[in-house]
């Protein structure tokens, strides 16, 4: 038994829906009681799709449990492939069928309806939502597509795009950037999946000479499937980052035959020189945690240390799939990864290192806000704000060029914060002239999206520091002096002492630049 | 378009839908389970904490309902069930032990503890009242521990909030009192305030409210009690009081000018309010809310209005909606329908109107489809996919977070159902 206040991941049944949801004729039909429809919101409300999943659940009551919830199941079924008409079905159970144990798979057998009908067994008990998507397409893959060594007559420049998902964290726009980036390279896109597939796309899954693989969480283990029944290599390199593009691109090169010089050459993104210009000075060595999926943090610990010149202080994953690769990025750095599911852990490690920013997700948001840190957030779980209406991908140069800007805002509204807080004793600066940050804190209950962003606001001094320190404190030039006040009251802290003297201060710089 | 407003004659036809057949439906219902009243219970219990003893779906649910609204550190959380429980491997006492102490300690503030059952733990058969007891024992006098279920194979939606006050009333105390009148149903406290305010006006004393806000002021229960639903949805609480010897006093809910004053009436009645000072209490707040409520007549009247079922709620808010403001029904769909507390919003709807009870959701879609209703009253899930088949909707779930009952509130009620009209007429351009 495990005590959760939020959840990084849901049910692996929800990510058998997140392959459905992304597939077009493809039904699922879902063993569950009434109120796991809920999983429809998601992606009506916080993806805004514009129809509902293809899902058809039983909605089982208590009073159904002494009766037949197993004919219940099969009229469900019945009932679906009889209005939707889908050419696939997928069928399986949620957490409280599976403890009822029904077979849906045998029982949607039983119907012999004239399309196939792949049974899904997701323990709900044992795993969570992204292993359920990645089974979910592992089996229709594996159902669906025919097994075909003979690689011969495919052309050698194609390849198959696969991982992207309804509910992903923009895999919209990431699947707009990669598959641009390819055809620019001149390789034809020959099925993406699952994002708007039909299982008839997924029968000539083998016409592809290779398979780009976009999210490993999701599409890995179907990879390995073609990659040894169908003969298709597979991308190994995750295209996020400017280091990660390049490397991708001389990837897709060896895989295809085609000679990537020229792409390479017409790089395109801003990253590189707008990290390298002085304005970026001071995010060198600005001291980072990390945590979120492992396909985004892997990427991110890459970027936040070649790309930005951070420090990354901390990292961790709860994709518990994927700790091997993140404990080895960890060990490289010198330090442990954390790999949980339980936001009080990441919450308790942030508090710990203190970071100077958070890269990490919703959850890492609401900590960063009650800790008065910066935080940008790189990963799912989705929240509304993940799905924006501009173009905003991850992925390639235009990738990179969000990123920037993604990360790098939570720490200049800090900076901006500090000018005012400089400023202040000027005439232009009194308070009701204050930055937007200050008004919208005052807008408490009501939780402003612009304000939750940029949680960097000016913290007042606490009780603690004798006034001759406080006065030293403000000769420091501003643009640190939040970083020296932080260290110098963890270092009383930690010492135990009651005030703050001019003489900690010191004490407390000359411990910290150790 | 917009039919002239008449007044509905003041003494409504003895039989309305009284009598009327009611479509039940027995198929997929697109409904949330009794989980979701966490989220508005827990903002209302202000030391409580809601502890579901699930699965990962049922954080995720909660998460779901609640997670765009919440900033702050819930007062709810999930012990989930995992295979080792399961299979035997872990003592299920032992691990929610565990829990609930590394709860107590992370929450010094917290005064009462609801160990809320789900699908999963209703399925194995979790004692959770036997582990309520238990937990008492244990954290007594700091902590209250009480049980109740929310899973969705027992309860849809707001019948959560019925099992948690129903609970509640087991647990109260016995009044000894001379007589007493208790608000029932979770109510904010805005309007809990004005509901007092009017009491105190009509001489009415000793009125409490379930639940209170606080967990040790929760009104004492005996056979002088009378008490008022203010909410439709609250079968087991009602008759988990009558079982302590209180009376209901039957009323149409406090919906609109006409519903909160027919409310209001039904107590004055039995506390043997006089007609003048009843007169004097309430005929402000009746005409301020006429007056509020004039103001949406011209978007609303002669619109027909489509409910699917969700909250409960939705007999009352048509009557309100035809009665007040000439709205048409179309079908007005409901999880549940209790006769006996529902019979003076029955008698108030007009004949001829489609009820229906449970759900076939693809056939109620059909239905609403084949109608074209001017405005669609329907859960997260199914509104944006009819917005954008071109019906203006109105999220349900926003009838259950919003303050709508009493005379102040009933110009928001009617702009609830106005605003996605006037939304339509706005960005008809797009």
């Amino acid at each position: 038994m495990q005590l959760t206040l939020w959840t990084y991941e849901g049910p692996p049944h929800v990510g058998a829906m997140r392959i459905a949801t992304a597939m077009k004729g493809l039904h699922y039909v879902l063993h569950a009681p009434q109120g796991d429809t809920y999983a429809d919101l998601l992606f009506t409300m916080i993806e805004r799709r514009n129809v509902r999943p293809p899902v058809t659940y039983t909605t089982f009551q208590a009073r159904d449990l002494g009766g037949d919830t197993a004919e219940l199941f099969k009229n469900a079924c019945f009932e679906a492939y009889e209005r939707f008409k889908p050419e696939a079905m997928i069928v399986g159970a949620s957490c409280t069928a599976e403890l009822i144990q029904d077979d849906p798979g045998g029982l949607a057998q039983a119907l012999a309806l004239p399309i196939p009908v792949v049974p899904l067994e997701l323990p709900s008990y044992q795993k969570k939502e992204n292993w359920g998507a990645s089974e979910t397409f592992y089996r229709i893959v594996r159902a669906l597509c025919p097994a075909n060594s003979n690689p011969s007559n495919r052309n050698p420049k194609s390849c198959n795009i696969l991982g992207p998902t309804a509910l992903g964290f923009r895999h919209r726009d990431d699947l707009n950037e990669i598959r641009r980036l390819l055809e620019r390279m001149g390789v034809t896109v020959n099925v993406v999946a699952p994002f708007d597939a039909r299982p008839s796309d997924i029968a000539r899954l083998g016409d592809a000479a290779f398979n780009v693989i976009l999210y490993p969480e999701i599409a890995e283990n179907a990879g390995r499937w073609l990659e040894k029944n169908c003969a298709q290599p597979m991308t190994s390199i995750v295209p996020i980052g400017i280091g990660g593009t390049r490397d991708f691109i001389a990837e897709v090169g060896r895989l295809s035959g085609i000679d990537t010089a020229e792409i390479l050459a017409e790089e395109t993104s801003r990253l590189p020189w707008y990290s390298k210009s002085v304005d970026s000075t001071y995010l060198t060595g600005k001291r980072v945690f990390i945590f979120g999926d492992a396909t985004h943090v892997l990427a991110a610990e890459r970027m936040a240390r070649t790309e930005f010149g951070f420090d990354v202080v901390g990292i961790g994953t709860y994709s518990r799939e994927y700790a091997r690769q993140v404990r080895e990025a960890a060990a490289r750095l010198g330090i442990e990864a954390l790999i949980t599911d339980d936001y009080l852990d990441v919450e308790a490690r942030i508090a710990e290192l203190h970071p100077e920013l958070i890269l990490g997700t919703q959850m890492e948001r609401h900590i960063a806000k009650r800790l008065g840190l910066p935080c940008a957030v790189i990963s799912a779980p989705v929240h509304v704000q993940d799905f924006p209406a501009r173009y905003s991908p991850q992925m390639g140069f235009e990738g990179a060029n969000v990123i920037f800007d993604t990360w790098v805002h939570p720490l200049m509204m800090g900076l901006e914060e500090h000018l005012i807080h400089m400023f202040r004793d000027d005439a232009e600066f009194h308070d009701g002239a204050s930055s937007h940050l200050s008004h919208a804190t005052k807008k408490a209950p009501m939780p402003d999206p612009v304000a939750e962003l940029h949680p960097v606001a000016a913290v007042p001094l606490e009780a603690g520091w004798a006034p001759e320190a406080e006065k030293e404190l403000k000769k420091i030039p501003f643009f640190v002096r939040g970083k020296a006040k932080r260290n110098t009251e963890r270092y009383a802290h930690d010492l135990g002492l009651a005030m703050i003297t001019i003489e900690t201060l010191y004490d407390a710089k000359a411990h910290f630049s150790r | 378009m917009n039919l002239p407003f008449r007044v509905p004659a003041s003494e409504p036809s003895a039989k309305g839908c009284v009598d009327q057949p009611i479509l039940r439906e027995r198929g997929q219902r697109e409904v949330f389970c009794g989980l979701t009243g966490i989220v508005w219970l827990h903002r209302k219990i202000q030391n409580a904490f809601f502890l579901v003893v699930g699965s990962r779906t049922c954080a995720h649910l909660i998460q779901s309902a609640a997670g765009v609204m919440i900033f702050a550190e819930p007062r709810f959380a999930t012990a989930i069930i995992d295979e080792r429980d399961l299979a035997g491997l872990a003592d299920i006492d032992d691990e929610l032990d565990r829990v609930v102490n590394r709860l107590l300690d992370r929450r010094p503030d917290i005064e009462m503890l609801f160990l809320v059952g789900s699908c999963p733990s209703e399925v194995i058969k979790l004692d959770l009242k036997r582990a309520a007891q238990r937990l008492s024992k244990l954290h007594l006098p700091r902590v209250r521990v009480l049980n109740y279920s929310g899973s969705g194979i027992e309860t849809t939606f707001t019948q959560g909030e019925d099992a948690c006050l129903a609970a509640l009333v087991a647990d109260a105390l016995p009044d000894t009192k001379p007589a007493s009148l208790i608000v029932v149903g979770a109510l904010s406290d805005v309007v809990e305030d004005q509901f007092n305010r009017i009491f105190a006006q009509m001489g009415v004393e000793n009125v409490g409210f379930l639940p209170a806000r606080h967990a040790g002021s929760m009104p004492a229960v005996g056979p002088e009690t009378r008490y008022l639903l203010a909410q439709p949805f609250l079968n087991d609480t009602a008759r988990a009081l009558d079982e302590l010897g209180a009376k209901h006093l039957p009323a149409p809910f406090p919906l609109g000018a006409n519903g909160t004053t027919a409310w209001l009436k039904a107590a004055a009645d039995y506390f043997g309010v006089s007609d003048e000072r009843f007169a004097l209490a309430t005929e402000a707040g009746h005409k301020r809310a006429e007056k509020a409520l004039a103001a949406h007549r011209e978007t609303l009247t002669g619109k027909s209005i489509f409910f699917f079922p969700d909250s409960q709620l939705e007999l009352p808010l048509a009557r309100f909606l035809h009665e007040e403001l000439g709205m048409q029904l179309v079908e007005v769909g409901t999880p549940y329908l209790h006769r006996q507390h529902l019979r003076q919003e029955l008698e108030r709807l007009p004949a001829g109107t489609v009820l229906s009870e449970g759900q076939d959701v693809d056939r109620q879609l059909d239905r609403c489809r084949e109608a074209k209703p001017d405005l669609v009253v329907c859960g997260l899930g199914l509104a944006n996919p009819l917005e954008a088949e071109g019906f203006s909707t109105k999220w349900s779930i926003e009838l259950v977070f919003t303050p709508i009952q009493g005379y102040d509130q009933a110009g928001d009620l009617a702009g609830l159902f106005a605003r996605p009209l006037n939304r339509q007429a706005r960005l008809g351009g797009l």
